[in-house]
């Protein structure tokens, strides 16, 4: 490697985390611990009616039971689940009416990242519920949304004004024994988004959470439940930023999806967690199950996530292809520098007849990153003409990194088709020096070949989350030449 | 039924007396190794699914059957026509073995200068030094409970050395038939060395006559030298009621040669593993295999194609025709460390389901930690191409004609660069007979 290449990857891992400073809110926060009590005042805290306490408890006897997954291809040092505190929120009044009573501290961090829920109100379009440490603190648009029919809140807010919606649908996706960080979430999480969109309704604008972890020692765990009745659509996108802060904070989320007869449901993340510093120390261990079930027939359930934050990430967004002609999407872009480990990928499964899957990974390591794709297409046994088809890219900056691959194919039925194909390479010379030609600089021309790289997951993301993921890409990789 | 433990004891228990039916052999430094190995086998356990790269095979059957060490039961080889496997014997070298056992009669042994070619028990005596500086070398019994039963009890099977310089003249067919007894446990131990510049052919048969059921536990040691070229060839047709279980360690070093063809039709639970290791740069290995499957077989193919050194190629592609209610598995990966710059590695595995309750499971993985590196893997599962057998019937082929084709040309990627003709017709006619017996069966 010539010297201009190793300064221009010093430069890289030297840049900033931007989004890492730390607001000064009064917050109402648990000691560090995690027994049945804290479960019993989390509960009591938020006003949660019984059923849901005991929901909570059930899960969290599961979870004693239960061991820490040790399968991924990541390593770090075991989390000390009593050195969390499990609740953080800012101290405010017990209901928020209007955004004007949330705390300007807040919503002055929530403008720094770029989120101005009143602009956002007023211009984007958007409906926003911003989730700041585990409190959900500002849902906009929700009176508009409510004309519809369509209900868009917090998930506090859910179990106590929808609890019949709660209460079938909340864990029928990803059940409380799923696995031990799901089990976890199952007990202590603390909020998140609620989306029900009714019969023959297609949600008219993007809805959008922002997930903010700010306090120190608090783990995030937020559920998400995002049911689309018979002839539904909803577009949903989140987006996550935290401090830096030099030691790892746990973040262990769950989103279950639902799309009924003829439904839709698109879910877009842009994770932008802080990743730790150059040195891999700090940032977010970012443990999340996402599923969604394709229920009715002819269904769909797209995924598609930029991930480039996070200290480790570990998460499969996933699809149970259920009812009869149903469809699942799965776009992603991984990006790893420094330090950093990413174990990512997706499950599709195969239930229904004339089911269809789509997977499309583009992996990025630089720096001593590990990359890994890691994917499951299972056709079950009455999957008539299932089709599946796979295509999982890796590419190496540096050769200190390593980018892995480990689909798994289980196919019992001989009407599928699945087809899984994977590369790893490094960006050409050839391809460089034919930018360069052009008069591109180096650094130009890899930033042009990436974001080239990655354009058909970020043809999937809607518009304002595609600008802001080509951004954070030419940011992470600013500099870097293979 | 037993449990594994019981079952690891059955086997372990047989163990004195297998060292009382060595005679003084058992003076010799490998008998240590033998120790060693019997140690590690109790102290190691049976795979289950829970393992990794057992996810997909459960080998639960094994536990239904006290196979008897053919060195301790004595088995006979009487009434076995072991030459129709035999192909053309002028231009084959044979090593031959019925059950287990040694047929001198049937065998050649060769011992030119620059050429051993013998069986292993006569090589364990006769040429000591060479065999116990590479066996068990290879195969290390901590990475196999089956590498460390074979190493345990170590006796015989097929050993051959080629010195520097040297190129075997004829393909060496080293020929198992197994036969007629019951629960038979036969441990086969095979040893290539390819010396500097040398090159080899080798083809290893296993067939079997009539449906008993028994278990194959075989190792299989490859060495290829500096700029050495080595064929080798695998049929594995045992009896579909028998337990097949190899394991195939090669290392070549640099700037060599080795190309493996697994060619799969028998067996009813077969479990092959191969591991390839580079140890010096710009060799080059070929991993292929090939496996037609009906009934309730079960075929497990993995293969670890190690890159540790930069500037070499591997390209590897196996094939799989399931019919009936058979399984295939396929786990391929391909490692690349830290410092093998400028590799190649290409791994495709392609299955084609006959019937409705077929199942395939493939698993093909990239381990990736070098940059400059052109690593590609894919994997299909499908169907006959409605559109490949539309184009031959308009062209006035009968169906099943059509079918027979199609699958020939699939199954024929993975054979077709064998280099000894009279093999790769063999091969070719087996895919075609079996694929009839296949069609009489549906019909």
């Amino acid at each position: 490697m010539s010297n201009t290449e190793i300064n221009e990857i010093e430069e890289l891992t030297n840049q900033e985390y931007k989004w890492g400073f730390v607001t000064d809110v009064d917050s109402d926060t648990f000691k560090p611990g995690l027994n049945e009590d804290v479960i019993r005042a989390l509960s009591a805290k938020k006003e949660e009616p019984e059923w849901m306490l005991e929901w909570r408890l059930k899960a969290y006897r599961h979870w004693l039971k239960m061991e820490e997954p040790k399968w991924p291809n990541v390593t770090y040092p075991e989390v000390d689940f009593q050195a969390i505190s499990y609740y953080s929120a800012p101290k405010q009044k017990p209901k928020l009416n209007s955004l004007d009573e949330v705390d300007p501290e807040v919503l002055k961090a929530f403008d720094k990242l770029g989120i101005p829920l009143e602009e956002q109100k007023a211009l984007a379009g958007v409906a926003v519920d911003a989730v700041f440490d585990s409190v959900s603190v500002a849902t906009t648009y929700k009176e508009k949304l409510g004309q519809l029919g369509i209900i868009f809140c917090s998930m506090s807010e859910a179990i106590k004004e929808h609890p019949e919606l709660v209460k079938k649908y909340l864990g029928s996706v990803v059940p409380p024994s799923d696995n031990y960080y799901a089990a976890l979430n199952s007990a202590v999480f603390s909020d998140g988004s609620f989306v029900y969109v009714p019969k023959g309704v297609r949600c008219p604008m993007e809805l959008s959470t922002y997930f903010r972890i700010n306090a120190a020692n608090t783990g995030q765990f937020e559920r998400t439940l995002i049911i689309a009745d018979d002839y539904g659509y909803v577009s949903y996108l989140e987006g996550c930023t935290a401090p830096k802060r030099d030691e790892n904070q746990l973040h262990a989320a769950v989103v279950e999806l639902v799309a009924m007869d003829n439904a839709q449901v698109k879910y877009s993340t842009v994770q932008n967690w802080y990743a730790g510093d150059k040195d891999g120390n700090g940032g977010i261990y970012n443990f999340v199950t996402k599923r969604g079930m394709c229920k009715g027939v002819n269904s769909k359930i797209s995924w598609t996530q930029v991930e480039t934050g996070s200290a480790i990430t570990w998460k499969y967004p996933s699809c149970v292809l259920s009812g009869d002609n149903s469809i699942g999407e799965f776009y992603s872009v991984a990006v790893t520098n420094n330090y950093q480990q990413a174990d990512t990928g997706t499950k599709m499964v195969h239930i229904g007849k004339n089911t269809k899957s789509t997977i499309v990974s583009k992996g990025i390591s630089a720096g001593f990153s590990n990359n890994t794709y890691r994917g499951l297409v299972r056709i079950g046994r009455k999957a008539l003409n299932a089709r599946n088809y796979s295509q999982c890219d890796s590419l190496l900056i540096g050769d200190k990194c390593g980018a892995h691959t480990f689909p798994y194919l289980e196919v019992s039925h001989p009407s599928a088709t699945v087809e899984h194909e994977a590369t790893t390479s490094k960006i050409g010379a050839d391809q460089i020096f034919y930018l360069n030609q052009r008069g591109l600089s180096t650094e130009d021309a890899v930033s042009m070949i990436v974001n080239g790289y990655c354009k058909e997951v970020f043809n999937e993301l809607p518009m304002e989350f595609a600008v802001e993921a080509t951004k954070l890409l030419s940011i992470s990789l600013e500099g870097s030449v293979g | 039924m037993s449990n594994p433990t019981e079952l690891k004891n059955w086997y372990a228990g047989k163990f004195k007396k297998f060292e009382e039916s060595l005679n003084g052999e058992s003076m010799l430094s490998i008998h240590e190794t033998r120790k060693a190995a019997l140690e590690k086998f109790l102290e190691l356990k049976f795979p289950t699914l829970k393992d990794e790269a057992w996810k997909y095979t459960n080998i639960t059957p094994l536990f239904a059957h006290k196979f008897e060490d053919i060195l301790t039961v004595k088995p006979s080889i009487k009434g076995v026509d072991a030459e129709k496997y035999l192909f053309d014997k002028k231009e084959f070298y044979t090593i031959v073995f019925i059950n287990g056992v040694y047929v001198p009669e049937l065998s050649d042994e060769v011992n030119e200068p620059g050429i051993t070619l013998c069986n292993l028990k006569t090589a364990l005596t006769k040429y000591t030094e060479d065999v116990s500086l590479h066996i068990a070398k290879f195969a290390k019994i901590e990475n196999s409970i089956f590498t460390a039963l074979s190493t345990a009890y170590i006796n015989d099977g097929v050993f051959l050395k080629v010195k520097s310089g040297n190129t075997l003249s004829k393909p060496v067919q080293v020929l198992y038939v197994n036969s007629g007894g019951d629960n038979l446990l036969i441990q086969p131990r095979n040893l290539f060395i390819i010396g500097k510049n040398a090159q080899a052919k080798v083809v290893e048969s296993y067939y079997a006559e009539g449906e008993s059921i028994y278990f194959t536990n075989v190792v299989t040691e490859s060495y290829v030298d500096q700029n050495g070229v080595f064929e080798h060839i695998k049929i594995q047709e045992e009896s579909e009621k028998a337990f097949h279980i190899s394991i195939t360690e090669i290392d070549v070093e640099k700037q060599s040669k080795y190309s493996s063809y697994n060619i799969n039709f028998g067996g009813e639970l077969v479990r092959n593993d191969l591991n390839a290791r580079f140890n010096g740069e710009y060799g080059h290995v070929t991993l292929n295999g090939l496996y037609l499957t009906q009934g309730i077989q079960h075929v497990d193919n993995q293969t670890l194609i190690e890159h540790a050194v930069p500037n070499c190629e591997s390209h590897e592609m196996y094939k799989g025709v399931l019919d009936d209610q058979s399984r295939g598995v396929f786990n391929g990966k391909v490692y690349v460390k830290k410092d093998a710059q400028k590799t190649n590695a290409f791994q495709e595995n392609k299955n084609v389901m006959l019937s409705d309750f077929a199942r395939v499971d493939a698993k093909p993985q990239l381990e990736i930690y070098a940059d400059d590196v052109k690593c590609s893997h894919g994997a299909t599962v499908g169907r006959l191409s409605e559109e490949a057998l539309f184009y031959l019937r308009a062209r006035g082929i009968g169906q099943e004609l059509a079918k027979t084709m199609i699958i020939n040309a699939f199954a024929n990627d993975a054979v077709h660069s064998i280099s000894i003709d009279e093999v790769r017709r063999r091969i070719e006619d087996r895919v075609a007979v079996k694929l009839d017996k296949q069609k009489n069966e549906n019909d």
